[in-house]
């Protein structure tokens, strides 16, 4: 089981994410996992030695909206489950558009 | 007049790079304004084996991931199959894995000090320092058999036991590694030319270090007391050490971090070679991991993510690796705004980054 997992809807997401910031937390890193046709995405935030997880789940074709206005650095991790699984991100502020890594096969984790 | 604005490649090769990273370098004359990063040119999704790959055979891959972290990677991996299917290794087992990891850290801070001082251009501090390094891979060799890899781990515990004798001949090799190590602390930290190029060079506040999620000895060198090792994870818990850190926030904090660190780390596989617990080194496991876990641990370059997704079958569903240098990433874009052009290969070398484990 992961440390303080909450799931949370997609359309709640940024507000979640935005009571996790008020809260003093930090990004740790976001990571997508394919289940059957839909992807989870896991959001994991740290504070001193405490971490929290918010789940979400994003069905195919469906758009996640970015949180880098609250968290800059996330910037590479939504590059990275765009580019990895093809996953589509609203809004990131650098937005590499498919170029964040080369590689021969578009969306090798899809 | 406004300075006319100029972009200038960094990378993906240049003679500080051992491994492919580009920076689009926006400057005003010689000053750099904004810092672009962009890293996949050699990406091999490793991750993505765990769905092909035996669980217990991915230990293999996962130590693949980079030669200088190897055995953390290991060992992350390990410890999250582990939490997932409830083993608790013995003492001895957390015991030896907790030596062996903290050579490891040695070795790359030794490994980056070289690197360090080859930038600078101070060739001989560099060649002194890969030769203490060696003692280091002796050591690791005569416990492993493997000098970069050691595949010693497993689910469980670890494949072969490390001698009491050995370990024990490793205690005057430690003392001599200190001695040298303690000798060069001078010409990193004192000598005027170097002090040049590392004081105020590359600086980054607590809070932006924090806001940014910068990790490890970057994360240390802005003040910030957080090290993943504290969470006590293997034998750590029954460890005296101290988080080193610095408040300069700049590229001589971050030596000054991982000089000292370095000494703790010897502290810590003394006082494991003096605690070893007598016991055996492996637990056996029944039936595949089920669940999912994310272990979080102090790897030299900071703090690394494990993440496993299992449903009870040999293959598991998902690995992610978040590695330190891939956090560390937006804050070295921050870190190089304002600076000199000809600051940049140092700056980015003060992080240490591992684009193997970025790539991974």
């Amino acid at each position: 089981m992961l440390d303080g997992l909450e799931i949370v809807e997609l359309t709640g997401l940024l507000n979640n994410i935005k009571a996790v910031k008020t809260d003093g937390f930090s990004l740790m890193q976001i990571c997508a996992t394919k289940i059957d046709e839909s992807y989870e995405i896991l959001y994991t935030f740290g504070k001193g030695y405490d971490i929290r997880n918010l789940k979400t789940v994003v069905r195919e074709g469906e758009h996640v909206p970015s949180i880098t206005d609250m968290f800059e650095a996330a910037y590479l991790y939504e590059n990275e489950i765009h580019d990895l699984f093809g996953i589509a991100v609203d809004g990131i502020n650098h937005d590499y558009k498919g170029t964040l890594y080369r590689t021969a096969e578009e969306t090798p984790f899809r | 007049m406004a300075a006319k604005r100029s972009v200038i490649p960094f990378g993906p090769q240049h003679p500080v790079l051992p491994e492919p990273i580009h920076i689009d370098l926006v400057t005003e004359d010689e000053k750099v304004v904004e810092a672009i990063p962009s890293i996949g040119f050699v990406h091999r999704g490793l991750e993505q084996l765990v769905t092909k790959k035996d669980f217990g055979e991915m230990v293999y891959v996962a130590e693949r991931i980079c030669g200088i972290c190897s055995f953390g990677h290991g060992y992350g991996y390990v410890k999250t199959i582990e939490h997932i299917m409830g083993i608790e290794p013995t003492d001895r087992a957390r015991y030896i894995r907790t030596m062996l990891f903290e050579l490891s850290r040695m070795h790359s801070h030794i490994l980056w000090l070289g690197l360090m001082a080859d930038a600078f251009g101070f060739e001989s501090l560099f060649m002194e320092t890969w030769k203490i390094r060696e003692k280091i891979l002796d050591m690791l060799e005569a416990a492993t058999g493997g000098r970069v890899i050691f595949s010693i781990m497993r689910i469980g515990g670890l494949r072969k036991d490390v001698p009491d004798d050995v370990m024990k001949g490793f205690l005057p090799e430690l003392d001599k590694v200190v001695e040298g190590i303690k000798a060069c602390e001078a010409a990193f930290l004192s000598d005027p030319a170097v002090l040049g190029r590392l004081k105020g060079v590359g600086y980054i506040s607590k809070e932006d270090a924090i806001a940014l999620g910068c990790e490890g000895p970057f994360l240390r060198a802005s003040g910030v007391e957080h090290d993943n090792r504290m969470r006590g994870y293997a034998a750590y818990g029954d460890m005296d050490f101290k988080i080193i850190t610095s408040d300069e926030g700049d590229s001589y904090g971050r030596c000054y971090v991982r000089i000292h660190e370095i000494y703790e780390s010897a502290s810590i596989v003394r006082q494991c070679i003096e605690k070893m617990p007598q016991e055996g080194i492996y637990v056996p496991i029944k039936g595949f991991p089920n669940g999912e876990h994310m272990t979080v641990i102090e790897q030299p370059r900071g703090g690394a993510c494990y993440y496993v997704h299992a449903s009870g079958k040999k293959f598991i569903e998902r690995m992610r690796v978040r590695t330190p240098t891939f956090a560390n990433i937006p804050a070295l874009a921050k870190t190089l705004q304002g600076c000199d052009v000809a600051d940049v290969p140092i700056l980015v070398v003060t992080i240490d980054p591992c684009i193997s484990c970025t790539e991974r």
